[in-house]
């Protein structure tokens, strides 16, 4: 064999605690089809991330193509000419891009111009067969063909390395022969490449040319497949890998029983008639019936998205039937009917146990809100800790289990509560062999000891022959039922896997589901024998390619489009209206204790304005205080007896004016007004009784302008202040989404393992969503202008400016918030937390900037909102221009900077 | 019906167990209501106070000193001298809000009776700070000029006094360190209990739950009492320690009371939270509904400015949003000392929109969980 296209020496690589891989040498052979086996957690996918330069090289030496990973530069290198297809059904593709658009964004990432890539699409669509599907949305595509996808994507830009993570996992056996003759028709156009493939499939891995098989983190042995079946002195290589494991092991490999043949006391468990359940026009599930006698194990076997899950749902009333009925133990399903849910336990497809919690925790509150009686549940629970040999793991949380494991302990939640009926929906889709036979010894034992009926669907034919009846299912209808020797004889095959085919291609999947077409020409490109330029350090196309795909998700996603755009414009609305300073309608009450022609008069000086509404006069002292305290009154004017005559007598009576002090801002204003008010008031005395006010004039005269705002119209101070808080908002808000929601979905796995650079990345991100929030910008200007009326009295080339660099600014802090977090939840409450606080209190909105202190200075000018907002508020009102503004306009812009480069900091390239 | 309780109690405490082991969220909650609280209360006040003002003197005499003097803390920082050449810049900056200007000749005029004209600048952009400001300068000036020259002062016929009840320094703290704490429990119990179903449906446990002998109702009751729980108490331990101990706030009334009226709240405001879930499929969708919702509530409920000068229908559409009442009744208890008597029917009204919420969230609870799946 030629040089290998990966070595590894003393490689280790750790997960916290737990050492997840440990090789001392391996050398994995170029230009053939190298498969690593072995059960889950034993560190093939581990091993496949380093290879792929995804995750990062902890300790040890790894060569890929020639290329030392631990070295960026080289890496980079190598990356452009690895394909690398991360674990689980199309986690790397946009669910809501289409067949076609996923490519062209693949193709970008490698440089690839349009005629390049249209001219590549079209030749991998028509090879796969997926050419009719072009337009349709990734998301809606059926497992098996989001794996040709993921194939096509792969291959796009003819890597020399294409590096598979369990690519059939959980796919049908057509649709996974169709992925291997895929493979095979690619392999010989291009017989350089090196393909490495993680299989948990025996009999695939019996058709690669060299296999490694690791256990624990360490390499069993590598070879050919007949190699190891002779090391192991095996026949298959189930067997042999079995036989290679260490003793200890071996010894926990439980033979399967033999099926007993069930004892039929003609009681039906589950009947199916005409069961019908449409999602729109779409018909997930066509007029399903069957019949499911008790204590029997009923197999349900299709391809992706032939409606197992969905039937199993209406079984479990999480779905209500559009048409038909079903029957659990001869009564009619009603979902709201909790009895009968005591009676069946369910496992979904997806994990669906709280990773927050532990094992035991699990157990127990499910044993809880199944109302097991008290003192039963912990020794049940302890039963089925040991049942499910599940003691050493119970005080971890499931998330760390391994796979098989964590399939073990979901199945123990779901028979806590000892149900007659067990619905479990791919079980052990993605369990390693060993792992499964435990879990089929479970089942068995289940079903003929305890009598449980068990309904389960799988994708494992050898799994479906212990079953005493399987149905066969595809586009949801049911082609075929009976026991796996009655379908094998119906179609005259010798193994269930060929009948489920040829039923399948008797019901005419073959032909839409795309098998290769035959016109791959193996000869057609030839094999790249010229390395692979190295990619550049910085690509402008590799950027637009993420922005592009951004900007496609967004217009997918009409709800949140709407949102970005009318969100601020509606807010500006409420609050140019809402938030005023102007103090006025104020409730108040007059308790005159005089009721003379001079109190009188003096109290008709509250009227006439609407700065004071009158309320009914107050008649004693206990209801002034009580008004006041029901917040009913703002303030009471309290006039004291004698007033009057005091008055004419030149007494200087006192009248009392008492305010609500709750709302410090508003009590001060009307300290102002009422000290306002009597100045009024004592020159109108003075006017009428001498002719002139001169008797009462101040020494000095005060002469107040107020600038920039000569009406003192509320609106026009916060009409600018609101578009500095909507524009930072908004836009951080949408970007705090950004990183973190590829991180969670997986396809972080096309920035880790593409030459894409992390600022292109980011870039790439932000800009659709800078662009948004720039639109936003002006359409808040116009609607300042034609709603509010309030002018741009500056420069607006410097407020365009400025603005520009402030959505920069926001959106990065978004995406830096993104970096930083694990979850979007996590992103959400950060955004909102430490944005909305500087934002709505620090940026000028309410409280000048000049003002702040202490803290709440250092916090606020830490956020560029306090440094945009007199740019905002100087152009609009103080008809300012950049001369005045340069200082803050350029400190936004270091923002902006400031904020994209500690995201790139936080990004890490690799993961761990 | 007590079976029932006992699985709202199991998980709800599924969901602190949830909240506990999210360090993320731990800290977030803990800044919201500490360091962020003392922030604002201390350091952002919209009432004068620090206010950036700045003196141009072209008189230069005794008189002009002693104005200068006069214009101190708190209301005022350090008044800064400045040329009358500067003037227009340093507003415009954005530097000073208020800028006194002190004409020549100004004490001269004063002593002979001419009125001479002190001009006071304000900038009314700062829209918090410039009326009263404004008022306040004026009362300043007066009262100097009248202690430097008693003879000038003419009697007024009458004394008019203001008193500030339930809070008589009119101390700004007071005010803003509650209303800080009201809209960070806003803040935190939406995105706490609308986030807790989307992450619950996004990881397909919420299908499990609906397989169970579990009633949407009592899911939704679980997730309800455990965020409002962690929220009540980190909003109590805030209010007694932050607020009271280090703020030195006197809180007029009842501290039950006040409790009880919280839990209300978050029981309108977690279910509004959870409304809002419903209507989203996804994080991202909720982040942007949801961040319009708190904005408005912190801003528009009259925690932040009076309530009363907003226009009617303004007025009139916020009496839905469940902040307003609280805003409302908060200020009641805590500030004017109001009992039960006085607030019981606003109490209800806080619960009824509160039910009404919950009610439409457990309307469109399974139909939003078909659109997600």
């Amino acid at each position: 064999m030629s040089d290998p296209v990966a070595r590894l020496v003393d490689v280790r690589h750790r997960y916290g605690k737990t050492t997840a891989l440990d090789l001392a040498e391996l050398a994995i052979p170029a230009g053939s089809m190298a498969g690593l086996i072995g059960p889950d957690g034993v560190g093939k996918s581990t091993l496949l991330g380093l290879v792929a330069g995804v995750t990062k090289l902890q300790s040890g030496r790894l060569d890929v193509l020639d290329a030392d990973m631990a070295h960026a530069s080289e890496r980079r290198r190598a990356c452009g000419r690895i394909a690398y297809m991360p674990q689980g059904l199309g986690r790397n593709l946009y669910p809501t891009l289409s067949v076609a658009e996923n490519l062209h964004f693949f193709g970008r990432l490698f440089g690839q111009g349009q005629r390049e890539r249209d001219a590549r699409i079209a030749e991998l669509l028509a090879a796969t067969g997926l050419s009719a599907f072009a337009d349709r949305p990734a998301g809606k595509l059926s497992g098996g063909m989001k794996q040709k996808l993921s194939i096509c994507a792969a291959l796009i830009h003819d890597p020399d390395l294409l590096i598979l993570d369990e690519p059939t996992t959980g796919v049908d056996p057509l649709s996974r022969r169709q992925f291997w003759q895929l493979i095979d028709a690619m392999r010989a156009r291009r017989p350089a490449m090196s393909t490495i493939v993680a299989t948990a499939y025996m009999e695939e891995a019996e058709r690669f040319d060299w296999l490694a098989a690791l256990f624990d983190g360490k390499l069993l042995a590598s070879g050919t497949p007949p190699d190891l079946m002779a090391k192991a002195g095996a026949d298959s290589l189930d067997r042999a890998f079995i036989g290679l494991l260490p003793e200890a092991e071996r010894a926990r490999h439980v033979p399967l029983p033999a099926l007993t043949p069930l004892a039929h006391d003609g009681a039906v468990a589950i009947e199916a008639e005409g069961l019908t359940c449409r999602f729109g026009a779409f018909t997930a599930v066509d007029h399903v019936s069957f019949r499911i006698r008790r204590g029997e194990i009923f197999g349900f076997l299709g391809s992706n998205g032939s409606g197992k899950s969905t039937t199993m749902k209406m079984l479990t009333g999480l779905l209500p039937a559009s048409e038909g009925e079903a029957k659990l133990f001869g009564q009619k399903l009603d979902a709201s009917d909790m009895s009968t849910r005591r009676r069946v336990g369910y496992m979904s497809q997806s994990f669906s146990l709280y990773g927050e919690l532990t094992v035991g925790q699990n157990l127990t509150l499910h044993a809880r809100l199944f109302q097991l009686p008290k003192d039963e549940i912990t020794p049940r629970v302890a039963e089925m800790l040991d049942r499910f040999d599940l003691k050493d793991v119970v005080d971890i949380g499931p998330d760390s289990l391994p796979l098989g494991q964590r399939q073990r302990l979901q199945l123990a939640v779901a028979v806590i509560h000892r149900p007659e009926l067990l619905i479990l929906d791919e079980p052990t889709s993605g369990v390693d062999p060993i792992a499964r036979d435990s879990f089929w010894v479970e089942l068995i034992r289940l079903s003929r000891d305890d009598g449980v009926t068990i309904f389960l669907s799988t994708h494992f034919m050898n799994e479906a022959e212990r079953c005493d009846r399987i149905s066969l299912m595809h586009h949801g209808r049911v082609l075929a039922v009976g026991s796996p020797a009655e379908i094998c004889a119906e179609r005259k095959t010798a193994s269930l896997e060929d009948a489920f085919i040829s039923v399948l291609e008797a019901a005419g999947m073959g032909r839409e589901g795309g098998a290769p077409a035959d016109g791959v020409d193996a000869k057609s490109v030839p094999a790249a024998a010229v390395a692979a330029p190295v990619p550049p350090r910085f690509d402008l196309g590799r950027l637009m390619a993420y922005a592009w795909r951004e900007m496609l998700e967004i217009r997918r996603d009409p709800l949140r489009l709407a949102f970005a755009f009318l969100g601020p414009l509606i807010l500006m609305l409420a609050f140019g209206y809402g938030i005023s300073f102007d103090v006025d309608h104020l409730a108040y009450a007059a308790f005159d204790q005089d009721r003379s022609a001079e109190s009188r008069q003096f109290l008709a000086a509250f009227e006439g304005s609407h700065t004071f509404d009158r309320k009914a006069p107050i008649s004693n002292a206990t209801e002034l205080d009580q008004r006041l305290k029901s917040g009913e009154l703002k303030l009471a004017v309290e006039v004291p007896p004698g007033f009057g005559s005091d008055l004419v007598r030149g007494l200087k009576p006192e009248v009392g004016v008492w305010v609500d002090g709750g709302m410090t801002f508003r009590a001060e204003t009307i300290r102002g007004y009422i000290s306002g008010l009597t100045q009024t008031y004592l020159r109108d005395q003075a006017l009428a009784r001498y002719g002139t006010a001169n008797a009462v004039a101040a020494p000095i005269d005060i002469e107040t302008r107020f600038r920039y705002n000569q009406a003192f119209r509320s609106v026009n101070a916060m009409v600018p202040s609101v578009m500095v808080l909507m524009l930072a908002l908004i836009p951080a808000i949408m970007t705090a989404i950004g990183v973190v929601k590829e991180k969670e979905t997986g396809s972080i796995a096309n920035f880790q393992s593409t030459p894409v650079t992390r600022a292109e990345f980011l870039i790439g991100k932000q800009l659709p969503y800078a662009a948004i929030a720039y639109v936003s910008f002006f359409l808040l200007t116009i609607e300042a202008f034609l709603l509010f009326g309030v002018p741009i009295k500056g420069s607006f080339a410097t407020l365009a400016l400025a603005a520009l660099l402030y959505v920069l600014a926001t959106t990065a802090f978004g995406l830096l918030i993104s970096t930083i977090v694990k979850t979007q939840v996590a992103a959400i409450f950060a955004t909102a937390i430490i944005a909305i606080i500087p934002a709505v209190n620090f940026s000028g909105l309410l409280v000048p900037v000049s003002a702040l202190s202490g803290g709440a200075r250092a916090i606020g000018l830490a956020f560029p909102a306090a440094w945009f907002q007199p740019v905002a508020m100087g152009v609009f009102a103080k008809g300012l221009a950049i001369d005045v503004l340069w200082l803050n306009t350029a400190v936004v812009g270091l923002f902006a900077v400031g904020f994209l480069a500690a995201a790139n900091l936080f990004l890490s390239k690799q993961g761990r | 019906m007590r079976a029932g309780l006992m699985k709202i109690l199991r998980l709800g405490i599924k969901e602190l167990y949830g909240l506990k082991s999210d360090a993320v969220m731990i800290a977030l909650i803990v800044y919201a209501f500490t360091v962020a609280i003392y922030a604002v209360s201390t350091g952002a006040k919209f009432d004068v106070e620090n206010a950036a003002i700045a003196v141009v003197d072209e008189d230069q005499s005794a008189l002009s000193d002693r104005l200068k003097d006069a214009l101190m803390k708190p209301m005022f920082k350090p008044a800064v001298e400045i040329g009358a050449n500067e003037v227009d810049a340093a507003m415009d900056a954005g530097r000073f809000v208020f800028v006194v200007e002190i004409p020549t000749n100004f004490e001269r005029d004063v002593i002979a009776g001419k009125h001479p004209a002190v001009q006071v600048d304000v900038d009314a952009t700062a829209m918090s700070q410039a009326g009263n400001g404004a008022s306040f300068i004026q009362a300043i000036l007066l009262n100097e000029v009248a202690a430097a020259f008693p003879d000038k002062l003419k009697a007024t016929p009458l004394n008019v006094v203001v008193r500030a009840k339930f809070n008589p320094n009119l101390e700004s703290i007071w005010f803003t360190s509650v209303m800080q704490v009201i809209n960070n429990i806003t803040i935190l119990s939406l995105i706490l209990s609308g986030a807790a179903l989307i992450r619950e449906r996004e990881h397909g446990t919420i299908e499990h739950l609906l397989v169970m002998p579990v009633k949407p109702v009592e899911i939704l009751l679980s997730k309800i009492w455990a965020n409002g729980l962690v929220i009540v108490v980190a909003a109590t331990l805030c209010l007694t320690i932050v607020v009271e101990r280090l703020l030195g706030v006197t809180v007029n009334g009842s501290l039950p009371l006040f409790v009880t009226i919280t839990a209300i709240y978050l029981f309108s405001v977690t279910s509004l939270g959870i409304l809002i879930a419903t209507f989203t499929t996804s994080m991202a969708q909720f982040g942007l509904l949801v961040m319009p919702v708190m904005i408005v509530m912190m801003l528009l409920s009259g925690s932040m400015t009076p309530s009363e000068s907003m226009p009617v229908w303004l007025q009139d559409a916020m009496l839905v949003a469940p902040s307003t009442h609280f805003v409302a009744l908060a200020q009641a208890v805590l500030y004017r000392g109001a009992g039960l008597d006085l607030v019981w029917g606003r109490m209800l009204i806080l619960f009824g929109i509160g039910g009404i919420f919950f009610a439409l969230s457990l309307a469109r609870f399974r139909a939003s969980l078909l659109k997600a799946g």
